[in-house]
């Protein structure tokens, strides 16, 4: 680690958690996708047929874990305001003023965010399997009907719930890459959502099945949400893990190019 | 001494014409200010773009969809390119029109009356055993009694008087109109007495319990009726379904298989010019309505006065997603489902169109020109709405224009739509992002920072229509989002009616809302007033 980086960490640490509006977005992302997984779990019904896994097709950890969804672009905002933020101000003159080594702030941001990100993710998922947990028995996928209750002491929950705390901080990754490489908050966060959301469309209105499976493979949020899946794994178009490696890729690529951005570019 | 006129400034107010402190003149200012900034009128480019360029790739993506379009296993086929085709009705809506018919053709006006002492129906199902073997069953619209039809062409012209299995007595006519009658189901205890009667192209639909008191359920123009129509008994029953389950994330799964249904008629009776020669009885004829190639199953069998008449089929409007994930008929919510970016760049260009005067300071200068802060946040809602229109407009017409050549070119098969039908998907998908526009602007007063301003816009919008159309929430959820959330408003892009006469789950997915369109635009029009309120009252309380 170069020896500006802890000085680094603690500055962009500073100016992170010395902005109110960081505290509130962290509660955010743990209120919205408690309360979305919790409702979305309380409004599950069975069909009329009854609740075995035949005939619901339901996916407990998916449904308990439903608010990921909406978590996602409170956690999308947070990081493109992170670094978005410091372009609408002009502070990131500041920042590169007080430290020149431009790869090393844009690290120590990216860490910092990350960091943020995973503590808020961890919250919002650990109370999300909480909720799912309290709630889902009562919709009828309980024991009695062949289901397990979502807890962490099962593997798939746990790879469920552990997969759903990295899909967050890649989203948070991946927001943070293209934000420093359109250098502007509003057109940053337009882009990540948008980004987000295309894939799954497109790939559900494409007729060819055959095309909408690759769409779905490349899709950063599609794919990487296939960490979630615990029954019927075998029809997905990639394992679970693999997926969540969809998305890495992903922050991986907007990370390289924002801090190609970052480097080359007058701030 | 010379008397002089005092000075007055050109740009001083006048009265008599207030041109440089009117809200025409601020709503230039901001007009002014929207189009000279580059990247604004690129975003404007890019969300029209967006908008075509998807609904593009949906439509070329596909495969040339070469398969037969089974709707409901009866009424329609269809093969690839020029050979497909789907029924259609005479206001050109795709039907199902196989039914069995006891009929005969007559000529000028009347009235047939009969009596309806028995309906059942027996169904295929998962459980039936055997692949023909068929159980009783109840199939809630299995229909039967009395039409009067122009011919015995499939789509042709017709009304009907009719009791159901499930939905009480219906008066039905020309495939997508439907009235309630007597209530109830039908038996030896409580038959019901059904009649028909025709003046000129006018004909009226009565019901009655005991044959004495009759009650008009519906009179309906039929414009073109030949003099000599077909007059007779009709008995149909549309494919059976049945809710298997529903998957997380895939929609529902359904079992659906043909049906049948048996209906017993007596004291049937013409009157009036109908009145066949005295002495010789009618010569009723019975017969398949449907296509020559799936005959159906049907017969009839008549024993002193009375009738026992089986037939299968539907006589209904199809509507679209009718043949499930499986039906290749692209639609035009195919088309426009570039809509939700084309939504977000609007978000951008809306949210910057204010945030950005705060984050120069331009904003201070703007109220030092126009003190009156609520006419300049109208004026800059009447320039987002206005672009938001043309977005809209722009980008859904060229897409379902360009979406419909590709198509054609293709050799797919397009759901048919009236250019009236499409005309007002167009121009709501104009007014849905000019509402749109108006609302993330609002929410940019009201919060004041560009990036959260499009967070929450495209939170409170378009991740609601995502949750609920892509069924990422149980369907329960996903129909209060479209209800509720500003994502109501996408009900405008509905292409197609649903028709409460046929039996489907009209999904969101296939272009169906829960809301109607002046339904779901209220609530986004509720969403924009109220989004608007607060920013004009935190506009006056805060400081610039």
């Amino acid at each position: 680690m170069s020896p500006v980086m802890i000085p680094a960490l603690h500055a962009e640490w500073t100016k992170f958690r010395t902005l109110a509006g960081t505290w509130w977005l962290l509660l955010a992302v743990a209120a919205l996708t408690v309360a979305v997984s919790a409702a979305t779990a309380a409004d599950f019904h069975c069909p009329p047929g009854g609740c075995t896994p035949q005939l619901t097709g339901a996916d407990p950890a998916r449904l308990g874990l439903a608010g990921v969804y909406l978590g996602q672009v409170v956690i999308a905002l947070l990081a493109v305001l992170a670094i978005g933020g410091e372009y609408g101000t002009g502070m990131i003159r500041l920042t590169l003023t007080a430290l020149p080594r431009r790869l090393t702030a844009f690290t120590a941001k990216a860490l910092v965010t990350a960091a943020a990100a995973l503590a808020a993710a961890v919250l919002a998922v650990g109370g999300s399997m909480l909720a799912g947990w309290l709630i889902l028995p009562g919709q009828g996928l309980s024991a009695a009907n062949g289901y397990l209750p979502l807890s962490l002491r099962y593997g798939s929950d746990l790879r469920a719930a552990c997969g759903s705390v990295f899909y967050l901080t890649l989203i948070a990754l991946l927001a943070y890459g293209v934000t420093a490489a359109v250098r502007d908050a509003a057109a940053g966060i337009g882009l990540v959502l948008g980004t987000l959301l295309l894939f799954p469309i497109m790939s559900a209105v494409i007729p060819d099945h055959v095309l909408a499976r690759h769409l779905e493979q490349i899709a950063p949020m599609t794919a990487g949400l296939y960490v979630q899946a615990t029954v019927g794994l075998d029809a997905l178009p990639l394992t679970p893990w693999q997926g969540l490696g969809v998305t890495a890729l992903w922050a991986a690529g907007a990370l390289i190019l924002g801090a190609a951005v970052f480097r080359l570019r007058d701030a | 001494m010379t008397a002089t006129a005092p000075y007055r400034s050109p740009a001083s107010p006048d009265p008599a014409s207030p041109s440089r402190d009117g809200f025409a003149q601020t709503v230039r200012a901001e007009w002014t200010k929207f189009r000279t900034v580059r990247g604004w009128v690129i975003g404007t480019l890019i969300g029209v773009l967006a908008m075509a360029g998807l609904g593009l790739l949906a439509s070329a993506g596909g495969q040339s969809s070469c398969q037969a379009v089974g709707a409901q296993g009866q009424g329609s086929s269809g093969s690839c390119g020029g050979g497909i085709s789907f029924i259609l009705g005479p206001n050109g809506e795709p039907v199902n029109d196989s039914f069995y018919f006891v009929h005969q053709p007559l000529a000028g006006d009347g009235g047939v009356t009969v009596r309806v002492t028995s309906l059942t129906e027996r169904v295929q199902t998962p459980n039936s055993g055997g692949s023909n073997a068929t159980v009783p069953g109840v199939v809630a619209w299995a229909k039967a009694g009395l039409i009067i039809k122009a011919n015995l062409t499939q789509g042709s012209a017709y009304a009907a008087i009719v009791v159901t299995a499930g939905h009480g007595v219906r008066m039905q006519w020309n495939y997508t109109g439907d009235t309630a009658g007597l209530a109830g189901t039908v038996s030896t205890a409580t038959p019901r007495w059904l009649r028909l009667t025709r003046s000129g192209d006018v004909i009226t639909g009565y019901d009655s319990a005991d044959g004495t008191h009759w009650t008009q359920v519906a009179a309906v123009t039929l414009a073109g009726l030949p003099s000599a129509a077909q007059v007779g008994l009709v008995t149909a029953s549309p494919d059976y379904t049945e809710h298997v389950g529903e998957g997380f994330g895939g929609g529902t799964s359904n079992f659906s298989g043909p049906s049948q249904d048996t209906a017993v008629f007596d004291r049937l009776a013409t009157s009036g010019g109908w009145t066949p020669a005295p002495g010789s009885r009618a010569p009723w004829a019975g017969g398949y309505v449907g296509p020559p190639e799936m005959p159906g199953i049907g017969g009839y069998h008549q024993s002193g006065g009375q009738f026992t008449v089986t037939g299968q089929g539907d006589i209904a409007p199809i509507p679209s997603g009718h043949g499930g994930e499986a039906d290749p008929a692209v639609t035009v919510s195919d088309y426009l489902v570039g809509t939700f970016a084309g939504l977000i760049a609007l978000t951008v260009l809306a949210a910057l169109f204010v945030t950005a005067e705060y984050r120069r300071g331009l904003i201070r200068l703007t109220f030092a020109a126009t003190p009156a802060r609520g006419r300049v946040l109208a004026a800059k809602a009447v320039v987002v709405a206005v672009v938001g229109f043309a977005v809209g407009l722009a980008g859904a017409a060229a897409a379902v224009l360009a979406g419909e050549a590709i198509t054609r070119a293709r050799g797919s098969y397009a759901f048919p739509i009236s250019g009236m039908a499409e005309a007002r998907v167009i121009i709501g998908t104009g007014v849905l992002a000019a509402f749109f526009a108006v609302l993330a602007m609002a929410i940019g007063v009201i919060v004041r920072r560009g990036a959260a301003t499009v967070a929450v816009a495209v939170l409170v919008i378009v991740v609601p229509y995502f949750l609920a159309v892509f069924a990422a929430v149980p369907l329960n959820a996903g129909d209060w989002l479209l209800r509720i959330m500003p994502a109501a408003g996408f009900a405008l892009q509905q292409p197609y009616p649903a028709y409460g006469q046929v039996s489907m789950f009209y999904a969101p997915f296939s272009g169906y809302f829960p809301l109607t369109a002046w339904g779901g635009l209220a609530v986004l029009a509720a969403w924009t007033a109220a989004a608007l309120a607060l920013a004009a009252y935190l506009l006056r309380r805060r400081d610039a």
